[in-house]
């Protein structure tokens, strides 16, 4: 079972992508969609076989042996157990979702079979990933997913900002790898084994040990776990290393629910979570996993606030959610983190699908400046997109309710160092949330209507330029939100803080002048309507079963818990105003949200005049890009530069071959001609080479050419 | 037949293909004809043939097979052939690049086609002669013997700078190989014979072995080529032909990484031991170094040029860390990245036979006319960043997991490697394959033909094939490698042993 449920996304991806320029779009569509489709339900088959009453612990399927050398033995090879198939609903549901919602945003790109190709390729390398027994497949997937998104960000590859954030996706997320790479080898050195069922015994008896690199001391299994944590960091866009998550928004919108959602960017949750039994035998390394998980949430959802791009603001939302999942894990809440990517799935991938189906009414319209009102033109996804927000900020029995909570509460709770910090971060991102959630939701789908029906936007400003003109022409006149007066005081560089809306490849709707926004078609509405009843019920299903009394019936040692981790028990005694904090932040940000959106709209203006500094602060994300941009990418440039000029030419060949090179050639201009020079030249070479050849033959064992080599 | 075996037919069967080339008369289109249907047919046959010696070849022994041994100049001095696991695979990754080498030179070479043609046949016989040769003498023959090909395919079918490019590749080439050729004398005069099977059963001075070491490193260090004995190469690649540059990063390259296994390290164990630090320093350099210089470089052959140098970085290191992870990890990159760097050049050549251009801004939005190409394109770039599920993955990850055994702070430095490899290929691919077709002369350029599918398709499918199943060319190394280490690990153990039992002297 769990062979055709990894395989039949390759199959499909392969018959789409080899012969889907015979077999046309709409049969690479049905294959794909429907492969992934029995995929999805082959998991859920699976999913409650493993967790069920009868399912015992973990199971190792064998594929093949990858390569085996000296004592390093990888095979291919899929270990099931509650985790793996937690994660297989996750990423076959959501694909098959996607996949269908799919067949309909991009009704009019020519190049859908390669589109379902490499969507159904990141399913099949997302499924190695989450199926894999050893640390190396893992890898395979995690770089097969990486080679996947960057294929999907760079899709319409005709657009240059689409092609830069691929690039950068890929890169940052090698920076991550380098640091997975050395703990993979790490693992193997200090344990002799690249599969879990190789390494996990052998924690214990290394709980001491030490290691020495990079000339210092480390407590051996904390450097593995910092080392690996890297990689996580990278893929699941933590500080520091989520840079690339933002720019990923270029690529389609169902890429964005399906792999900078709901799926990819969860791996590093998973890979922490799958490691536990490492990361708990160290600390040190979870009180990392816990400040940066803090720091992320806090930091992502403070950039979230002043977005205008509705597909930008979902990021750093789903940036900041992860930071939520690594302070589970950082404080041993192994299960509650989980839980939270379980049910984060749903509504982001509603989130993320909702924002893709106003995208397509609004003609490939993203920037929210350029929205208002749209709840009576497009209710059904209006009503989904307020699901996805209430689950979202947390709202009471919704999906986000049970497992967001449960995180803060088990921050709360925690006695390892580090937590506070990720309890208050954690508390105060639920209020950002909650505020830019609304945000969005009332600039999107309340408000005055800031679009234009008389037909001078949208698919035809291709542009950067054109599109901010006309951007401004349209949202002037009907008197935009506050931000956007500020707007064009502030530089717009071209890293895309206002970027364009996608446009297709040879878009061919040129004649739609005036428009106004329509509801989507059935195959896009009916993938919300499933994710939306996953939204909202998929915490209150599941909770007993991921956090709650069922939990140790359910995992079945999936995870681990060191001998002193009850912290999934006492996150019950938590006091009761730090289980009502949450519910307190997002009324305060519906509240904010409601009066600054709804009551007061030039309050946002005023308030970006009166602190320009700390505005624009958070427009430029903190100024990361930059930053990275003058202290690596650059200097990397220069020195690549310096070294091939100065090292290369001067130095290297300046004292080497070119000063000898450069007599040679002297005698060979003008002297003979050149061809005939060279004959002659390679033939006296020959000769010498036959005279040090027939001299060291008669000279043999004299003392003369011995003496020589001495 | 007269005792020679199946490895002279290697050595023979190209000869016979260029002696037939010779014999053509006049410069005719049939002429011209005859003369690519004769070699594309000699390279095929030595292929064919390898392909029996394959089959008659013995993975399960470390020992050398199909061997052959005759007088030559002296009853010493042999004319000594066989393989083992370290050659076999060598010797097919060469008789398998041939025919590819022909097939993209079939219409891009329209003067001297014949005399083109007998050189790249020569030089085949040469390169194998370097694989199979179990005598150092002969050894040293071939290894020299394999220049003056390459150094004529370079200078008389090479680019604008050619004269430039072919002496600075003979000179660097030719320097290393005089002190080659005296640490042979030396060793025969040590050990009387200059038999490779003989010479490995001897243990030779540890003073001596140092000095052996340095002169075969300057031969060895300049093929591979090693920083800072590089800058010939992207010289080199430049000039030379497209069927030149796929058999110097395919093949030539590989010698100096052969020299090492099959010379310097089962023969100096002592010296390959005290100069390993030497060659980490050596390696580390030219992975961060070459990679840096590699993006920023505007001709698209250059930057793979240096890639390759990166690249064999990862071999040097692999081989000196002395384990099997390491060793068979740089082997297993030698015969992926003879492949796939192959490949590389086989796809500047499809687009500089369109354009005449190398440069890199004269491209860009290939992939709107050229959708196959890319392909093919995007399936080397991602092996030569090293991507699991190609061949070039393995390779890497075994050399670099075998640094991390051996020197933790090494293989920490050549990881950057990653980083850097995916930053210069995949910039190089957005701004040549990726973007929007603007350029006015690109208007009309035209996909892979039958011909350019035929070469490369083979060589998409076993750089993907090798990367999830790499077990047919790892298993062949295996038992060489197995076999090396212990004679390493012998070799040190007494040596440490005999030193420890020794007085300090004082």
């Amino acid at each position: 079972m769990y062979h055709a449920i990894v395989f039949l996304p390759l199959i499909g991806s392969l018959i789409a992508g080899l012969f889907g320029r015979r077999i046309g779009a709409k049969a690479s569509e049905f294959v794909t969609t429907s492969l992934v489709a029995f995929a999805a339900l082959l998991s859920w088959v699976a999913f409650f076989e493993v967790t069920g009453g009868h399912g015992h612990g973990a199971t190792r399927h064998l594929v093949a042996n990858w390569f085996t050398v000296g004592d390093l033995a990888v095979d291919w090879a899929f270990r099931a157990d509650t985790l793996t198939v937690v994660m297989l609903v996750v990423v076959n549901s959501v694909s098959c979702l996607v996949h269908l919602y799919s067949t309909g945003y991009m009704h009019e790109d020519p190049h859908r079979p390669r589109f379902f190709s490499y969507l159904s390729l990141f399913t099949f390398a997302m499924l190695m990933l989450v199926t894999s027994d050893n640390l190396v497949q893992m890898f395979f997937g995690w770089e097969g997913v990486g080679l996947a998104s960057y294929l999907l960000i760079g899709f319409w590859y005709e657009k240059p900002s689409a092609n830069a954030a691929a690039m950068k996706a890929f890169i940052v997320n090698r920076v991550g790898d380098f640091g997975f790479s050395l703990g993979i080898f790490l693992v193997f050195v200090l344990t002799g084994s690249v599969a879990f069922d190789g390494i996990f015994p052998k924690v214990a008896e290394l709980s001491n040990a030490q290691f020495h690199f990079l000339g210092t001391e480390w407590h051996a299994l904390t450097l593995c776990c910092l080392l690996l944590f890297m990689g996580a960091m990278g893929k699941s866009a933590q500080f520091l290393l989520h840079t690339w998550l933002p720019d990923a928004m270029e690529g389609p919108t169902p890429v964005s629910a399906l792999i900078h959602a709901a799926t990819m960017v969860t791996a590093g949750v998973f890979m922490v979570a799958r490691l536990s039994p490492l990361f708990e035998a160290a600390p040190n390394a979870l009180i990392v996993v816990t400040v940066i998980g803090g720091i992320t949430a806090f930091f992502a959802a403070t950039i979230g606030l002043v977005q205008n791009d509705i597909k930008r603001v979902i990021a750093y939302s789903t940036c900041s959610q992860l930071g939520y999942m690594f302070v589970a894990l950082g404080v041993g809440a192994y299960a509650a983190g989980v839980f939270h990517l379980f049910t984060h799935a749903f509504f982001k991938a509603l989130l993320f699908l909702g924002a893709g189906s106003v995208i397509h009414a609004m003609h490939h319209e993203q920037d929210m400046r350029n929205m208002g009102a749209l709840r009576r033109y497009i209710p059904f996804t209006t009503a989904m997109m307020a699901i996805g927000t209430l689950a979202l900020i947390g709202f009471p029995f919704t999906a986000g309710y049970y497992s967001k909570d449960a995180i803060i509460e088990a921050a709360y709770v925690s006695t390892r160092p580090g937590h506070t910090l990720a309890f208050l971060a954690t508390v105060i991102a639920a209020f950002f949330t909650s505020f830019y959630s609304w945000r969005l939701f009332f600039m999107t789908f309340e408000g005055q209507k800031r679009w234009a029906a008389h037909g001078a936007h949208g698919h035809d400003a291709h542009g950067h330029d054109d599109h901010h003109a006309d951007a401004h022409a349209t949202a002037g006149a009907a008197q935009a939100d506050g931000a956007r007066g500020h707007h064009e005081g502030v530089a717009h560089d071209d890293k895309g803080h206002d970027v364009e809306a996608a446009l297709h490849a040879s878009h061919e709707h040129h004649d739609h002048a005036p428009h106004t926004p329509h509801e989507s078609p059935r195959v896009m509405t009916i993938p919300l309507a499933i994710l939306a009843v996953g939204a909202l019920f998929a915490g209150m299903v599941f909770k007993n079963r991921f956090i709650g009394e069922g939990m140790d019936e359910f995992w079945k040692g999936a995870l681990a818990h060191g001998p002193n981790n009850h912290i999934m028990h006492d996150i019950h005694n938590a006091p009761g105003w730090v289980q009502n904090s949450p519910f307190v932040m997002l009324v305060l940000g519906f509240l904010v949200a409601y009066w600054m959106y709804i009551r007061s709209p030039s309050l946002p203006h005023r308030l970006a005049g009166s602190q320009p500094l700390l505005y624009r602060f958070l427009l430029n994300k903190w100024y990361f890009d930059e930053i990275y941009d003058r202290i690596f990418v650059r200097p990397a440039k220069g020195f690549g530069e310096f070294l091939w000029k100065v090292g290369d030419g001067r130095i290297i060949d300046g004292m080497g071959p070119n000063g000898i090179a450069a007599r040679v050639l002297d005698v060979t201009r003008g002297a003979v001609r050149l061809q005939t020079g060279y004959v002659y030249h390679y033939a006296f070479v020959m000769l010498i080479g036959v005279a040090l050849l027939v001299s060291w033959y008669l000279f043999t064992g004299s003392p003369a050419v011995s003496a020589v080599a001495h | 037949m007269f005792g020679f075996g199946i490895l002279s037919g290697l050595l023979l069967l190209p000869l016979v293909g260029a002696g037939f080339i010779l014999t053509l008369r006049g410069d005719e289109a049939s002429v011209r004809r005859n003369a690519r249907w004769a070699a594309l047919i000699a390279t095929l046959a030595t292929f064919l043939l390898s392909l029996v010696a394959w089959a008659r070849y013995d993975t399960a022994t470390a020992a050398f097979q199909l061997v052959e041994n005759h007088a030559w100049l002296t009853e010493t001095i042999r004319f000594k052939l066989g393989v083992d696991g370290f050659s076999m695979p060598l010797v097919l990754l060469t008789t398998f690049l041939m025919p590819f080498c022909i097939g993209a030179s079939w219409l891009s070479i329209e003067h001297r086609v014949k005399e083109y043609f007998v050189a790249f046949l020569v030089l085949e016989t040469t390169m194998i002669g370097v694989f199979c040769a179990l005598d150092l003498v002969l050894f040293y023959l071939f290894f020299e013997a394999g220049l003056i090909p390459m150094f004529l395919i370079i200078g008389i079918w090479g680019g604008k700078r050619r004269i430039y490019a072919s002496f600075k590749f003979f000179l660097y080439t030719l320097l290393g190989s005089v002190l080659m050729l005296l640490a042979i004398m030396a060793m025969y005069w040590q050990a009387g014979t200059t038999d490779i099977p003989t010479l490995l059963q001897t243990r030779f001075p540890a003073h001596m072995q140092t000095w052996l070491w340095l002169a075969f490193f300057a031969s060895f260090a300049v093929k591979m080529p090693m920083w800072p004995v590089h800058t010939w190469l992207p010289d080199a690649h430049v000039e030379a032909p497209t069927a030149g540059s796929v058999i110097l990063a395919g093949i030539l390259l590989k010698m100096g990484g052969y020299g090492f296994i099959r010379v310097s390290l089962p023969m100096l164990p002592d010296a390959s031991h005290y100069f390993a630090p030497l060659v980490y320093s050596l390696s580390v350099v030219a992975i961060i170094y070459t990679s840096l210089v590699a993006l920023v470089q505007s001709d698209i052959k250059k930057l793979i040029a240096y890639s390759s140098v990166a690249h064999m970085g990862f071999v040097t290191l692999g081989l000196f860390t002395m384990t099997e992870q390491g060793i068979q990890g740089a082997l297993f990159l030698m015969i992926s990245h003879g492949i796939v760097s192959g490949a590389l050049f086989l796809c500047v050549g499809v687009v500089y036979d369109r354009m005449h251009t190398r440069e890199i801004s004269a491209y860009g939005g290939l992939v709107n006319r050229m959708p196959l190409y890319a392909v093919a394109m995007m399936v080397f770039t991602m092996a030569n960043v090293g991507l699991p599920g190609t061949s070039g993955f393995v390779g890497e990850f075994l050399a670099m997991i075998g640094a991390f055994r051996a020197n933790p702070m090494v293989s920490f430095f050549s990881v950057f490697g990653i980083i850097l490899s995916a930053a210069y290929a995949l910039w190089l691919f957005a701004r040549v394959v990726y973007g929007k077709l603007e350029k006015p002369n690109l208007q009309g350029i035209a996909d892979l033909d039958r011909r350019e599918m035929i070469i490369l398709a083979p060589l998409v499918f076993l750089t993907i094939y090798y990367g999830f199943h790499p077990s047919p060319i790892l298993d062949v190394f295996a038992p060489s490698t197995e076999a090396l280490m212990q004679g390493m690990r012998a070799a040190l153990s007494s040596t440490q042993t005999a030193a420890a039992a020794l007085p300090v002297p004082h």
